[in-house]
């Protein structure tokens, strides 16, 4: 079996959905001849000719809005945001739109769409290029917000995703696109929506986050182990509609809870998962929650990127203070 | 100097303000006087339709509604020359069109009544229709994605949004006027230009003479129409859709008009625009000059109108009882229609809100 990327199983899932399913198209900027600028449509307008993979005119309202209309009509679009930066002129057509369709017609009209956008930092791009923006989309009502974090969680969400009868924003950490590889069969098998994927168990600390911030909340399980620290990783992949009880149940058994995440601090979906936890798990708690975030700044360019982003060291010690002050 | 490209826009007019046909060269359609009556009635149940919309406003069984007077031929128009299997996407104020497409009375009081149900339009071919868009043009693309899917699946549909004056400043319609023309979709948008946008004039939208031109930098067909003549409005729809049904790409038609009402129940027009002003509009108005054409054929005359008004208003009153008739919807109802299935975390706050209704009651 094929050891694949996270970029190369989200061409997988596509070319597998659009060869089982007609009613799959895919469009946007660049990802007919071109395969997307990350290579993400590689081959797929050769196979299924220029209308199934539609380069659309450069307007990202346009491809936002046109994704509704086919929707409605009983499409599967995916569309592609180049970048998680250019995704906000799609936000009104999202949000008033292909978020409430359904509501607002009782049902008679649906959005079974998906967008897809490079997400987050880390790769020395321009400006613009690097947002994690997850929580603008969170708190809007009748979007499912998924975040994979590996090929294979790339793989089986997205398939899940465009079976999906209501509208997914899929966000693909561009970061841990071409990170590692690891054996994805194309089998068609989707990965359930809306639950969490404990990747890793323990008994001391639980380390909640989702997307790129996975490799780090792992290796800093592994350094707390080192050090006699038991540490539970939570990859929260499906943000919303959120799986609390599996990290409700997590909290109870640790007491602990350090979340991570690259968006800025203040409103971030952490602050949501904390508050959750105060909410529902306040007398199971041995430590005040701790978040290991990016800051309240515009993520900036790449001399001071790294800086930016949650590192290891930054999660282990938070790991570590929670135990400190249990 | 050589000249790149050159456009001009042909204006579209059968009947002037007293209904005397200013053309000889009447399209088929309208040498059919049975049909041109039916599009008279349906005019004249828009009219009365809108005036017991307001009426109901006005005591406290409507929230706000935003008044079609006026509109009536644009509307008609539009409705009568799309097909069954047509998608069409609206903004809010096409009841002229939408009743012709089978969206019942009743249906629009539930709307601006309060309940969501009034989008749930249950007769074809307004079943498969878009439901009214309030954000300004962004059912433009919708449209232009409807006429994707024809085009993907092959099929012989075309897809009509329509907008305002005011609409046609946004980008949305821009967008999907041009993926229109790039990829040589069955779209036909119908700017409706009443002349106002709530307080903001046409002359303020634009700089350009017409508005229909707009459709020449996105390389679409573009025609200017009296608005206020059902038989021109008709004629130029049916030619667009004609022609984006058989693949010869889609259209852009300006309706010229005037908003006679306020726009909404909430705005007072009398703020902004003045009494000759809209004295001038009331004597173009649509209704009159189709009347004057059909009492001089021959086929209307005053006690058909009193006949049909009389119709119009039962058929009114039965719409107005069966919307106050109808229960309110559970509170449940907001949780039932978010998502497909109602997620568990939803679900929690479902169990809450049934909870708290219940204590209320």
């Amino acid at each position: 079996m094929a050891q694949i990327t996270l970029i190369e199983a989200v061409t997988q899932a596509l070319a597998y959905e659009m060869a089982h399913d007609e009613s799959v198209v895919v469009l946007g900027e660049d990802v007919g001849v071109n395969g997307g600028v990350f290579r993400a449509t590689q081959g797929l307008q050769e196979k299924f000719g220029e209308l199934r993979v539609l380069d659309t005119p450069l307007d990202e309202t346009t491809i936002a809005g046109v994704t509704v209309g086919l929707a409605a009509q009983g499409m599967k679009p995916v569309a592609e945001a180049q970048f998680e930066g250019f995704i906000y002129p799609m936000m009104e057509q999202i949000a008033c739109h292909a978020a409430r369709l359904r509501n607002r017609t009782r049902g008679r009209i649906t959005v079974p769409a998906v967008w897809r956008a490079p997400w987050g930092g880390g790769i020395r791009a321009p400006e613009h290029h690097s947002e994690a923006n997850e929580h603008l989309f969170t708190n809007i009502p009748g979007l499912r917000v998924v975040m994979p974090s590996s090929p294979a969680r790339a793989y089986g969400l997205l398939l899940a995703a465009i079976r999906d009868p209501d509208p997914v924003m899929f966000f693909e950490p561009k970061r841990i696109y071409r990170q590692y590889k690891e054996e994805v069969p194309d089998d068609g098998e989707a990965l359930p929506l809306d639950v969490c994927f404990v990747l890793r168990d323990g008994t001391d600390v639980t380390i909640v986050t989702w997307g790129a911030q996975v490799k780090e909340a792992l290796e800093a399980a592994d350094e707390l182990a080192a050090e006699g620290i038991s540490a539970e990783v939570i990859d929260v992949a499906t943000l919303t509609p959120l799986d609390f009880d599996t990290i409700a149940e997590s909290v109870q058994k640790t007491g602990r809870c350090v979340i991570v995440h690259e968006a800025p601090k203040t409103a971030g979906f952490g602050a949501e998962i904390a508050a959750r936890i105060a909410e529902e798990c306040l007398y199971d708690l041995l430590a005040p929650v701790e978040r290991v975030t990016g800051f309240d700044t515009h993520i900036p360019l790449f001399r001071l990127e790294m800086k930016y982003l949650p590192s290891t060291e930054r999660v282990v010690e938070a790991a570590k203070r929670t135990l400190a002050n249990s | 100097m050589s000249i790149a490209a050159k456009f001009e826009i042909e204006y579209l007019q059968y009947l002037d303000a007293e209904g005397k046909q200013v053309r000889d060269d009447l399209p088929e359609f309208a040498n059919d006087l049975n049909h041109m009556v039916e599009l008279y009635k349906l005019m004249l149940s828009t009219r009365v339709f809108d005036a017991k919309s307001v009426a109901l406003q006005r005591t406290g069984k409507l929230g706000t509604y935003a008044s079609c007077l006026g509109h009536e031929a644009a509307h008609v128009g539009i409705g009568s020359a799309m097909k069954p299997e047509d998608v069409f996407a609206p903004s809010y104020r096409e009841y002229g069109a939408q009743l012709y497409r089978g969206v019942q009375p009743r249906e629009v009081y539930m709307y601006w009544g309060g309940d969501e149900r009034g989008n749930d339009y249950q007769k074809e071919p307004a079943r498969h229709d878009f439901a009214w868009s309030v954000p300004i043009a962004t059912q433009c693309l919708h449209a232009a994605g409807s006429a994707l899917a024809f085009k993907i699946r092959n099929e012989k549909r075309v897809a009509v949004c329509t907008i305002g004056d005011g609409g046609s400043s946004k980008g949305d319609f821009y967008g999907a006027i041009n993926i229109a023309g790039a990829q040589n979709l069955p779209l036909v948008a119908v700017i409706v230009n009443n002349q106002w946008a709530i307080s903001v004039p046409r002359k303020i939208q634009s700089g350009a003479p017409t508005l229909a031109q707009k459709g020449i930098a996105a390389g679409l067909y573009c025609i200017q129409v009296d608005g206020n003549d059902i038989i021109a409005v008709r004629k130029a729809m049916g030619d667009a859709l004609d022609r984006a049904r058989n693949g010869e790409g889609g259209s852009v038609l300006e309706l010229v008009t005037y908003r006679l009402s306020d726009h909404t129940t909430a705005d007072d027009a009398r703020r902004y625009r003045g009494e000759q002003e809209v004295k001038d509009a009331w004597a173009k108005e649509p209704m009159k000059r189709l009347r004057n054409w059909l009492v001089a054929k021959g086929v209307w005359d005053d006690a058909k109108e009193e006949a049909w008004k009389n119709e119009c208003d039962e058929w009114m009153d039965n719409e107005v009882n069966a919307y106050l008739e109808t229960k309110t919807q559970p509170v449940t109802a907001m949780f039932d229609y978010t998502f497909a299935e109602v997620p568990a975390d939803l679900a929690k706050q479902r169990d809450l809100a049934l909870q708290l209704d219940k204590k209320a009651h």
